[in-house]
């Protein structure tokens, strides 16, 4: 379980997030929308201590995640996070992006880490690709081995910051329904996204951001279908 | 007028000599360039340090490295400790002297290098539960070792033309002392000092034809 408790964090002079309470629970799926700046992206780099925070909590499974006695490199292996740059290794092959952290942060020997890497990598439809180097891949084919990586590490959640965002439009479609096929195993999700098709479908719960404070959140039929809030109901109505 | 007669054989029948001195020159160079390697990483890591002192240090290093003669820097490692009370071989003289100048060249390619690589490369590590430490091993170290690859080839054909430097100190072993002792012995001066000539050239050659061989095998990506 992800509890979030009154978190307050700031770049300077800029507060980002005014007080954010959201609890996450095991298997659920929360998507988060909202504007640009609307301090979404930087809830999911507070969650797993990416970023430091100025006040309130962060607990994962128990875990303060922001008090100085909690071991981040520990903790960071529950929790898998997906950035909009899939940010791949360009000088690994696909396989060795994959088996790297398992390798050495988990401390698998070679052939333990290569046949999870393999498993997961065959999951997101990059089994034929093990030993090609990442640039020779699409951005959504890099993407789906950036999912394979956090996956690798057998995270209890995953936490995906626009994955899509970055992408031509004809290679969103693979990126979200390996998304959706996460979904569909349980996974323990929190997606920020623009994709509201996809928030719909596949979420329990979406949550507004406007400016830092969560304005509303609730099942996927209320937001879309009623919503409560006023700026809510602007930004759907600009997205549509 | 020009009445020099060349006697190539003569000076030919020191080529296995002279070809044991290239043996030496090549492991002065080839040390200097591997120890030069690891603290030019060392100095690249101080030089973002968050402790002042550290980066102070690693700076000056580098800023004497790039900013005086080599000849200045071997001088300094044979003749300059020697005045308190530090003697050292000639050969162990060149090598400090040349491995510090490796050292703080390469520094400073590195630290090229590593801006070329994105902050984010790092982040991605981290956030696979790496530690700093093992994110820039694994992750940063070998993408910046590729950007600098040429320049270090550059610095390892430097490293072996500075080895020259060695007779100033005394270092009679490698190839441009041995030729400075031959010609002492023979007075073939040309001769001899052309031989070594076209054997730095070679040893040079086949530096940069190895890098360009090794590149192709190290960077598949």
């Amino acid at each position: 379980m992800i509890e979030i408790q009154s978190l307050h964090k700031s770049f300077g002079p800029l507060e980002v997030l005014k007080g954010i309470d959201l609890t996450v629970n095991k298997g659920e799926v929360v998507t988060i929308i909202g504007g640009s700046g609307s301090g979404k992206s930087t809830l999911l780099t507070c969650i797993n201590g990416l970023e430091p925070i100025a006040s309130g909590k962060v607990i994962v499974d128990g875990i303060e995640v922001h008090a100085k006695s909690t071991n981040l490199n520990t903790l960071r292996q529950k929790i898998g996070i997906v950035f909009q740059q899939w940010n791949a290794f360009p000088h690994l092959t696909v396989l060795e992006n994959v088996t790297l952290a398992p390798r050495k942060v988990l401390g698998l020997s070679k052939a333990e880490a290569e046949a999870i890497g393999e498993k997961q990598l065959s999951h997101v439809g990059l089994g034929a690709k093990l030993s090609t180097y990442p640039t020779m891949l699409s951005g959504g084919q890099q993407q789906r081995m950036a999912i394979a990586r956090a996956l690798a590490m057998s995270p209890d959640y995953m936490l995906f910051d626009e994955v899509t965002s970055a992408l031509d439009p004809q290679l969103v479609g693979e990126v979200l329904e390996t998304l959706k096929m996460l979904a569909e195993e349980g996974m323990t999700m929190i997606c920020v996204t623009h994709e509201m098709a996809f928030a719909r479908d596949v979420s329990h719960r979406v949550a507004y951001f406007h400016r830092g404070v969560m304005a509303e959140i609730g099942a996927p039929e209320q937001i879309f279908g009623d919503p409560q809030h006023e700026e809510t109901r602007k930004f759907l109505a600009s997205v549509r | 007028m020009f009445d020099y007669t060349f006697q190539w054989s003569q000076a030919m029948a020191r080529l296995p000599q002279m070809l044991d001195g290239a043996a030496t020159t090549m492991e002065v160079a080839i040390l200097s360039m591997l120890i030069g390697i690891v603290l030019a990483i060392v100095l690249t890591v101080l030089r973002r340090s968050p402790v002042a002192p550290l980066r102070a240090i690693a700076r000056t290093w580098v800023e004497i490295a790039r900013n005086t003669p080599a000849l200045f820097q071997i001088y300094m490692a044979h003749f300059g400790i020697a005045s308190f009370g530090i003697h050292l071989s000639p050969f162990t003289s060149l090598l400090i002297g040349i491995t510090f100048n490796n050292a703080g060249y390469l520094a400073e390619n590195f630290r090229g290098a590593l801006k070329a690589i994105p902050d984010t490369q790092i982040r991605a590590g981290r956030s696979l539960g790496m530690s700093e430490m093992q994110a820039f091993r694994h992750i940063v170290l070998p993408q910046m070792l590729r950007v600098a690859f040429l320049p270090m080839t550059n610095q390892m054909v430097w490293a072996v033309l500075m080895t020259s430097l060695g007779v100033t100190v005394g270092m009679n072993s490698d190839l441009y002392g041995v030729t400075q002792d031959l010609n002492a012995l023979t007075f073939r001066t040309f001769e001899l000092f052309a031989i070594a000539g076209v054997i730095f050239y070679l040893i040079t050659k086949l530096i940069t034809l190895g890098a360009r061989l090794l590149a192709a095998r190290l960077f598949r990506y």
